[in-house]
């Protein structure tokens, strides 16, 4: 909302030593928050005058343009009284026109110094200002042409202008509908500046009596509808001018000045609060119903828009069918043009919910709208109309009709006990009772004190212009915010022993510094994802993570659904940091996916209890899965090349061992299997498991993949289900025990069939050896000519240790060979002399 | 070698002269001076103190000679044996010294050359900041509650006193989850959390809930579909507005600094009443010549976030009494206080995912 200051001055008269800034903090830090001030005539110094052309001389030039000499009285601005001889570019005047003159000394905007110049074979002094060259927001081309009469020549032109106001815009709240007019702002600077006084309220004023003489309306509806009030003038003429300070003020608030009609029922919007909407009556036919729309009626409204209604848009008929969008927005039929003459002025109180729901269901805005839906006076119909008819008759001739047509009556406002102690209670402050009321009369409240019993306290009745007020804690609101936030006192609370983070949280901590320490950057991506996406991953037509949930309204096409997987932003985000010149990067995200779960989605619970589990239950169910994952990608080198020789470069086993990494920071150990998935390379892919669970998958990416994203070559990934492993990662260890008995080291090769897993022969080894046994490591592996085609010698380190012995040459001897036998039987390994 | 030879005058046996011997000893012992390194040192033992030095093979005559001249020849041999392993050990114990420093000298580097063959790890300043702000609260004694991002419609707006027809919804774009009949959304704030909190939970509650949300905005300086809360709750006994502004100029000081503290504008929220914007004073300039400043532009104080008292509207739908409980809750925006905390403009390098951006942040902020 924006407001021009002088203005709000008009209906309260604040102190002149409270300057404009000092009045909007006040205003900010009572809730009508000050968004910025504009002064339009700030960029303009020197002489800006009034001038009246005495001659305009057109002479064509040679390039084709035809300039305008001109002597212009411009009084005793000049300093000799003499005529100013200037040289203009634009047509749109003639002599005897009031114009706008800078003198030379002048600055317009943009720094634009004003001097005597020769130009066109002229001593130009000074120039004839358009709204444009001033900073002023102007429809027309060419220069400022006065209303006759407006000043005198040699007159300062700032105040016709409103080049000398201060325009104040506000960021008014949605329960502050009443800010969204003078009427309120003007209250609002009466209750929160000190010294202000003398509101006078534009609403407040002598209203003719209703009768049935004026323009019939029935409301069919009167719970959408209200109060309906309807005047008319008669022989108004439509094509009159605007006056230049409605314009002007208009023009401050952000409006377009249209016609006379309109710019009155806007200007007394403005003014009140109270949206006016203005017919030809010579168009309307019969009486106006308003009611609800039928189903396939349709409406072209004011602003061309050809509308199929809904049943449960409030309409205006007339014997025509529907003439506008009630409270919304008028239609064109009924609209107001250059040959009207008789106005029938509306003046009409709107169910909120109502106008809200139609302006989402068209999509429609307006400055009507935007104010019905949050609660406009109901009481002040009659005066607004009243007000409408004075301006159109003021400015546009004719006559009011006697008629005055009132239906319905504003739906009372309710009375609210308030506990004279709660203000008091919810800001944890010292306010007294006088305070309470005292505060609240000045907001408009009435309040009644109820002396005694159990409900002791206050009633009181919000004014009708905050139907934004139904709890006693909106009074409580009130009440303290004039009070003033600035007085609540700073305590700490004092909350109960705390328990500290949940185990979850700690091992997400751990689990995002495991992969930090292992040097891989954290990232975070946004969770939307396309069909392109998972195209180019390769992603089968089948596979689950197709399955995503979509968005209605997605802000781009190419990704209008929530991710389930990480790593199609990942892999984006590393071929990013590839083209920024980060040829190596290894980055990771630990983030949710989303997982339908199908059914009919979530009930709307009623709100006026706590649900029943059962239906809180309903609730959770209908949300699709939520598990938390990590995400790898590492491209380029895993250990840098550098003076010290060459590095080496990322591989499948960075992915595995990243994996590995926060499996054994939970305490965890995952095995292994190959297999075929995408994105990954066909024969360099491992599936992580957990028990009998499939964590995640790692390995080395599809050659077409990192072709695809832009990656490197044998850029790796990884992707696991942290929510898994956070589930079974071990909560407390048990503090190892070592033996201190002498090591006994045995090495063995074993050739297998390549196909065999080494991890197989591992096991094998493992079992074979039995207790003696403390680790095995595979150290060596070689194929080749002395292993034969498709074998392979896998050489394995096997440490054997006591608890409590040395142990002998035979037991080391027993137990090697119990192993090398386990391998052989189970994966047909040989012992490879 | 020699066999026994009784017969001969042991005087006869030529090596084992008394001249002999020590010529053979000072020989010895010259060589042992003279050996320059270890390598020659080496070198010397074999020949002068080795199996076939003369003073070895000398000793070995010693059976040649007749039984009572035996006795002097074996002391005077074992005599010079051990001057020559006497000086042998000091020679050694010498060059072995010398060795060790000529070697450190030879293994000098140049420590200025570069070591980062290891690339170095970092986590995201989103997570660290949110987990800053989190263990702020815990070291009060608070909790860190969390939920979904796809949430309920009734626990994102209805159950916080957002009516379906309330004007307040269309102050945040919300994407919806199809169909729109589902009543899903991606949460718009963490606000429901709060609701989830007190569903499940009995008071006193004191929790934050910082979290990923989602708002229809496009992507620019400081928007983006995009970004992160945390959410404070208290319900319990007797709690006002005062504990707010307590707990806020806490949180400030302990996120900006010392001595920073908060200041309320009257706002609206549904799910508050009183509701207000909180600012906190701006930790650059600290209001003093606020007009160069460039964090506020002249302002003294920044916008961080809107705050009230639990509307009693939002306890009944989420099962709290509010004759027995009354509460607090605020809403700060992660991102918007890491951007003024780490003076960055721009909002878009949090989620770029340039490894640049979070490496300069390390793994805490």
């Amino acid at each position: 909302m924006k407001a021009p200051l002088s203005w709000i001055r008009e209906y309260v008269e604040v102190p002149a030593e409270v300057t404009t800034d000092e009045l909007t903090r006040r205003l900010t830090l009572t809730g009508l928050k000050l968004e910025a001030i504009e002064r339009p005539g700030d960029q303009i110094t020197g002489p800006l005058v009034v001038g009246r052309v005495l001659t305009q001389e057109p002479e064509p030039q040679k390039n084709g343009k035809t300039i305008n000499w001109c002597t212009v009285d411009v009084g005793d601005a000049n300093g000799t009284g003499e005529p100013q001889g200037i040289v203009c570019g634009a047509h749109n005047f003639g002599p005897g026109d009031l114009v706008v003159v800078v003198l030379p000394g002048g600055v317009l905007p943009g720094g634009f110094a004003i001097s005597e110049r020769k130009t066109y074979g002229h001593l130009s002094a000074g120039m004839i200002c358009s709204a444009a060259e001033l900073g002023l927001s102007g429809d027309h081309d060419g220069i400022i042409v006065l209303a006759p009469g407006a000043a005198a020549p040699g007159a300062d032109a700032r105040p016709l202008l409103g080049l000398d106001e201060e325009i104040i815009e506000f960021e008014v709240n949605p329960d502050r509908a009443y800010a969204l007019s003078l009427r309120g702002i003007a209250r609002e600077v009466l209750v929160s500046v000190d010294g202000a006084t003398s509101f006078r309220d534009p609403a407040v004023r002598e209203v003719p009596q209703a009768n049935a003489e004026g323009h019939p309306v029935r409301v069919e509806d009167a719970t959408g509808c209200p109060v309906f009030v309807a005047r008319t003038v008669r022989g108004f003429d439509a094509t009159a001018a605007s006056p230049a300070f409605m314009v002007r003020r208009l023009t401050a608030a952000g409006m377009r000045s249209i016609s006379l009609a309109v710019d009155v029922t806007n200007y007394v919007m403005l003014e009140t609060g109270r949206p006016i909407h203005a017919y030809d009556g010579d168009r309307l036919a019969g009486p106006l119903v308003v009611r609800r729309a039928r189903t396939g009626e349709r409406l072209t409204t004011l602003d061309d828009v050809d509308r199929e209604l809904d049943a449960g848009d409030l309409v205006v008929t007339d014997g025509s069918g529907v003439i506008g969008l009630g409270g919304v927005m008028g239609g064109a039929s009924t609209e107001i043009s250059e040959t009207t003459t008789n106005v029938v002025v509306e003046a009409a109180h709107w169910d909120p919910v109502s106008m809200f729901r139609t302006g989402r269901r068209h999509r429609l805005t307006s400055e009507a709208g935007k104010r019905n839906e949050r609660g406009v006076d109901p009481t002040i119909c009659e005066a607004a109309a009243d007000r409408v008819v004075e301006l159109l008759i003021e400015h546009g001739g004719g006559v009011a009709d006697p008629g005055v047509t009132v239906v319905g009556t504003p739906p009372p406002m309710p009375t609210i006990r308030l506990a004279t102690d709660l203000a008091a209670r919810v800001a944890g402050l010292p306010i007294d009772a006088a305070s309470v009321v005292e505060t609240l009369r000045a907001v408009g409240c009435e309040v009644t004190e109820v002396p005694d019993g159990d409900a002791a306290g206050l009633d009181v009745v919000p004014p009708p212009w905050r139907a934004d007020i139904t709890d006693p804690q909106d009074l409580t609101e009130e009440v303290v915010r004039l009070v003033g936030y600035d007085r609540v006192p700073s305590v700490l609370p004092t909350p109960p022993s705390g328990r500290g983070l949940t185990r979850a949280q700690r091992l997400r901590r751990r689990i995002g510094r495991t992969m930090a320490g292992a040097g891989y950057v954290e990232v975070v991506t946004f969770p939307f994802v396309g069909v392109d996406s998972l195209d180019a991953l390769g992603i089968p037509a089948d596979d689950p993570r197709r399955d995503v949930l979509v968005l209605s309204n997605p802000l781009s096409a190419e990704a209008p659904a929530m991710t389930t997987t990480l790593l199609p932003a990942l892999l984006r985000t590393a071929s990013r940091n590839v083209g920024h010149g980060q040829a190596s990067c290894a980055i990771f995200e630990a983030a949710t996916v989303t997982l339908p779960r199908g059914g009919d989605g979530a009930p709307i619970l009623p709100v006026d209890r706590r649900p029943t589990d059962a239906e809180l239950d309903s609730l959770m169910k209908a949300l699709p899965a939520q598990p938390l994952h990590l995400g790898i990608v590492a491209v380029g080198e895993a250990e840098h090349s550098g003076w010290w020789g060459q590095g080496r470069a990322v591989d499948w086993t960075d992915a595995v061992a990243a994996v590995d990494g926060v499996a054994e920071a939970l305490g965890l150990r995952l095995d292994r299997r190959a297999v075929t998935r995408a994105p990954w390379h066909p024969g360099r892919c491992a599936e992580l498991v957990l028990g009998d669970v499939v964590v995640g998958h790692a390995g080395e990416l599809h050659p077409k993949v990192c072709a695809e994203l832009g990656l490197p070559s044998r850029a790796v990934a990884a992707e696991v289900d942290l929510d898994v492993l956070i589930d079974h990662a071990v909560d407390l260890r048990v503090a190892p025990s070592f033996s201190t008995q002498p090591v006994a080291k045995e090495d063995v090769a074993l050739v297998v069939a390549a196909s065999v897993p080494a991890s197989d022969v591992e096991h094998a080894l493992r079992e074979g050896a039995g207790d003696l046994l403390e680790s095995i490591r595979l150290f060596d592996v070689y194929t080749g000519e002395q292993v034969g085609d498709g074998r392979v010698s896998l050489a394995f380190a096997l440490r054997f240790r006591a608890p409590d012995r040395t142990l002998t040459e035979d037991e080391i001897a027993a137990a090697r060979d119990a192993a090398v036998a386990a391998a052989g039987e189970r994966t047909g390994a040989v012992r490879r002399s | 070698m020699s066999g026994p030879n009784t017969d001969y005058d042991p005087v006869e046996v030529t090596p084992l002269k008394a001249e002999e011997v020590e010529a053979a000893r000072d020989a010895a012992i010259g060589a042992i001076s003279a050996a320059a390194d270890l390598e020659q040192l080496k070198q010397v033992r074999i020949e002068h103190a080795g199996d076939r030095s003369p003073l070895a093979l000398a000793n070995r005559e010693i059976g040649a000679l007749p039984p009572q001249a035996r006795k002097e020849a074996g002391q005077r041999i074992g005599q010079a044996r051990g001057a020559v392993n006497q000086a042998l050990a000091a020679r050694l114990a010498v060059l072995e010294v010398e060795h060790e420093d000529r070697m450190l000298v030879e293994e000098t580097v140049d420590v200025t050359r570069p070591v980062d063959r290891t690339p170095r790890g970092s986590r995201h300043p989103l997570t660290l900041q949110s987990e800053l702000i989190a263990d702020l609260f815990v070291a009060m004694g608070w909790e860190i509650a969390e939920g979904p991002v796809v949430e309920a419609e009734w626990l994102n707006f209805d159950a916080l006193n957002l009516g379906p027809d309330h004007p307040a919804r269309t102050m945040q774009d919300t994407f919806w989850v199809e169909p729109a009949e589902h009543h899903v959304v991606l949460r718009t704030q963490t606000s429901p959390v709060q609701a989830r909190t007190m569903l499940t939970r009995t008071p006193p509650i004191y929790v934050v809930c910082p979290g990923r949300v989602f708002r229809t905005d496009e992507y620019d300086a400081t928007h983006s579909p995009m970004f992160h809360q945390v959410e404070g709750l208290v319900v319990d006994r007797g709690i006002s507005m005062a504990h707010l502004k307590g707990t806020l100029d806490h949180f400030a000081g302990q996120l900006f600094g010392e001595g920073i503290d908060t200041r309320f504008r009257p706002s609206y929220f549904p799910f508050t009443e009183p509701s207000a914007e909180v600012d906190v004073r701006c930790f650059v300039c600290r209001g003093v010549d606020a007009d160069q400043c460039r964090t506020c532009r002249g302002e003294g104080w920044i916008e961080w976030g809107g705050c009230g008292v639990v509307n009693p509207r939002v306890l009944v739908a989420c099962g709290v009494d509010p004759e027995e409980f009354s509460g607090f809750a605020f809403g700060m925006g992660i991102d918007r206080s890491f951007m003024f905390r780490h003076q960055l403009g721009d909002l878009r390098p949090l989620f770029e995912g340039d490894v640049r951006f979070s490496a300069a942040f390390g793994t805490e902020i």
